[in-house]
């Protein structure tokens, strides 16, 4: 049964979004739960799972045709393997792209990753209220 | 608001709680040291031996962590546990591609036996026990940590510690395989039929509940996936030709310590009594020591909360009561920063003080068991139990933990208790001090560790001096053999053994097996 369409995107259809795990961390709780919510939130979701190179996951979103990537690192590895996403993204002329990322990501990393064009930050704790809203703005505002 | 999680009483894990179990003495299980053992492996249990207390820590590069081990033992810690970053659990060596970013961030970068070399340098391995958390790659590094024992003149019969090793939770919940699941089933069973003959003081494999938790399930989900892969593990072993006695008594454990406090301590009463009955009722082990389950406990870092740093203070100190009212054998206590960033050693001292703390100041390792034969906890135990052996019937109807892993069945689970739980947090029903309840607005700031930026430069540079230096033909020799014993039915061990004498690194040796076993992908689903 597909989730019910909300929010004000309906009649552009509805947010197409990238979750992926870059890197070579596994722990996928998180991102599981991201993709879940998202989903009853209306949204598409396109799950690309583990080890994503950052080439792989730009070459998603372009196939893809998505508006909005969601990154979930917890391995530390998130200031490295983010900032080559979004660089990839910009060559490829997908500027318009919305990149959010959660993860265990201290404050000044999260200032660090802000500043390079990340349009949100999940901190262990957010809510998925929060994110889904997050995601909504990023998806919106860009497209 | 804050009286709603008391609304409809349910453990953490969703069992109903009454609002009164009155005492019920014929409950009261076998005394301590007595089969099956609910109450404890041992009659006295702390009063013989305290646990060990034995902190996860790894980052930046061997040295600083061979630093940091020893900063530990002076502040009275009295084993060793090593964390290694990402590429080295993933098989691939500080230079590779694959590594880039990842080198030193979540543990220790060990490419080589040299590296192995520096980690212990001045550390002795006949005193010291030492457990590893490593899985895909455990039979390589296992190697070089035996070496280096060699080389300092310890012989294997005297090494003592543990080997992670636990591939199938690596499937089912953390993820970190790199070879289908029954070509890495046949590498543990090695390292098992190695164990056995050679280091009889070393346990090659640590059954662990821990990831399981921490990816979202249950305590009964943990429970039973964990002893349904130790039953698949006694099977592989039976089938290599070992005797049940011959290797039983080294298989070890590793449970989490979550937040309900009774709930947890019943989990690892359960699990004592269920493995003791499978060991001596379904597989006839004839002794003692095949019996007895013996764990390691970490406290949950899934309960840790970025909010208010320093209620995690609080959270580990019951938990770790938790593991020890429940008998735990070792334990590692979080420290508070950890949903930041690997703990600063301000953080991990202060971890180490709490168990310190609970040993000599609390009182409560005077008497084994002390809550045995209160109503509530001897029901929660046999409820535990119960639900789990439901659990492990359902997996031996899929036929057994690698079929029901290839349908995804304990990954679904999982991720469905998972969502629920966090739904549950979303909605109030479940309070998280700090998070959802008791919001201060302001942050409390913490000093966070710093990995050094220059740590992967400075592996990659070691990596390629030894590249430059080895004696290439003897480690090229030994990776052929290894390949053909790897495609033939000879232990691998001994082979392996050869390839990290010659120098040969992670990456090599993993990619050789995996020309031979081949890699394996999950199908990803949502």
């Amino acid at each position: 049964m597909p989730p019910p369409r909300s929010g004000s995107r309906l009649e552009m259809g509805r947010i197409r979004v990238l979750v992926a795990k870059p890197g070579l961390d596994g722990h996928d709780r998180g991102a599981k739960v991201v993709a879940r919510a998202l989903r009853d939130a209306g949204m598409e979701v396109v799950y690309a799972g583990l080890r994503q190179t950052p080439e792989m996951i730009v070459e998603t979103a372009l196939a893809e045709d998505v508006q909005v990537i969601g990154l979930s690192v917890l391995s530390g590895a998130h200031s490295e393997l983010v900032s080559r996403v979004r660089k990839l993204l910009d060559a490829e002329g997908l500027e318009q792209v919305g990149l959010v990322v959660g993860g265990t990501i201290p404050d000044a990393d999260a200032d660090q990753l802000r500043k390079q064009g990340v349009a949100a930050v999940f901190q262990p704790g957010a809510s998925l209220e929060q994110i889904v809203a997050e995601v909504r703005k990023a998806g919106g505002l860009r497209a | 608001m804050t009286r709603r999680s008391l609304d409809s009483p349910a453990t953490l894990s969703g069992l109903p709680v009454e609002r009164i179990y009155p005492a019920d003495a014929a409950r009261l299980p076998e005394p301590p040291g007595e089969y099956p053992y609910t109450r404890g492996i041992h009659r006295t249990m702390y009063r013989g031996r305290l646990w060990t207390m034995r902190q996860f820590a790894g980052f930046s590069t061997p040295e600083e962590t061979n630093e940091r081990y020893r900063y530990l033992l002076a502040q009275g810690q009295t084993g060793l546990s090593v964390a290694f970053d990402l590429p080295t659990l993933m098989g691939y060596d500080a230079d590779d591609p694959m590594a880039a970013g990842e080198v030193g961030k979540c543990g220790a970068p060990v490419s080589s036996l040299e590296d192995m070399e520096i980690l212990f340098a001045g550390i002795p391995l006949g005193e010291v026990t030492v457990s590893m958390t490593i899985n895909s790659p455990a039979a390589v590094l296992w190697a070089m940590y035996l070496v280096v024992a060699e080389k300092q003149g310890v012989a294997w019969d005297r090494v003592a510690g543990t080997l992670q090793n636990d591939i199938l939770k690596e499937y089912i919940a953390q993820k970190e395989y790199l070879y289908p699941p029954r070509p890495s089933m046949r590498l543990v069973t090695d390292t098992i039929e190695f164990g056995a003959r050679h280091t009889p003081r070393f346990n090659p494999i640590s059954i662990s509940g821990y990831h399981i938790r921490e990816a979202g399930s249950t305590a009964v989900q943990e429970l039973a996936f964990t002893l349904r892969d130790g039953l698949e593990y006694v099977d592989w072993a039976l089938a290599r030709g070992l005797a049940i006695d011959e290797f039983a008594p080294r298989l070890s454990f590793f449970f989490n310590a979550h937040n309900d406090f009774f709930e947890e301590i019943a989990k690892f009463r359960a699990a004592r009594r269920l493995w003791a009955r499978l060991m001596r009722e379904r597989y006839g082990a004839r002794e003692e020591r095949s019996w007895k389950l013996r764990f390691h406990a970490q406290t949950a870092g899934c309960s840790l909360t970025w909010q208010q740093p320093f209620n995690n203070v609080a959270r580990t100190t019951f938990q770790a009561l938790a593991a020890v009212l429940g008998g735990a054998q070792s334990l590692h206590t979080n420290s508070l920063d950890e949903a930041y960033a690997l703990p600063s050693e301000h953080a991990v001292t202060l971890a180490l003080r709490t168990q310190q703390v609970l040993a000599e100041e609390s009182g409560v390792p005077a008497e084994p068991d002390p809550l045995g034969g209160s109503g509530y906890l001897e029901r929660l135990t046999d409820q535990i139990e119960e639900a789990a052996l439901e659990y492990m019937d359902q997996i031996d109807r899929l036929g057994g933990m690698i079929p029901a892993i290839e349908q995804g069945f304990p990954q679904r689970e999982i991720a469905e208790a998972s969502y629920r739980y966090q739904r549950a947090i979303e909605s109030g029903g479940k309070i998280v001090v700090g998070v959802n309840a008791f919001v201060s607005p302001a942050g409390e700031g913490v000093d966070l560790l710093r990995v050094d930026q220059e740590a992967q430069s400075r592996q990659v540079s070691r990596l390629a001096r030894l590249r430059a230096r080895r004696h290439r033909t003897r480690f090229e020799h030994a990776l052929a053999a290894l390949q053909g014993a790897a495609r033939g039915s000879a232990n691998t061990m001994p082979f392996i053994l050869e390839a990290v004498r010659a120098y040969a690194t992670v990456g090599e040796i993993c990619r050789a097996l995996g020309e031979v076993f081949g890699s394996y992908q999950e199908a990803c689903t949502v």
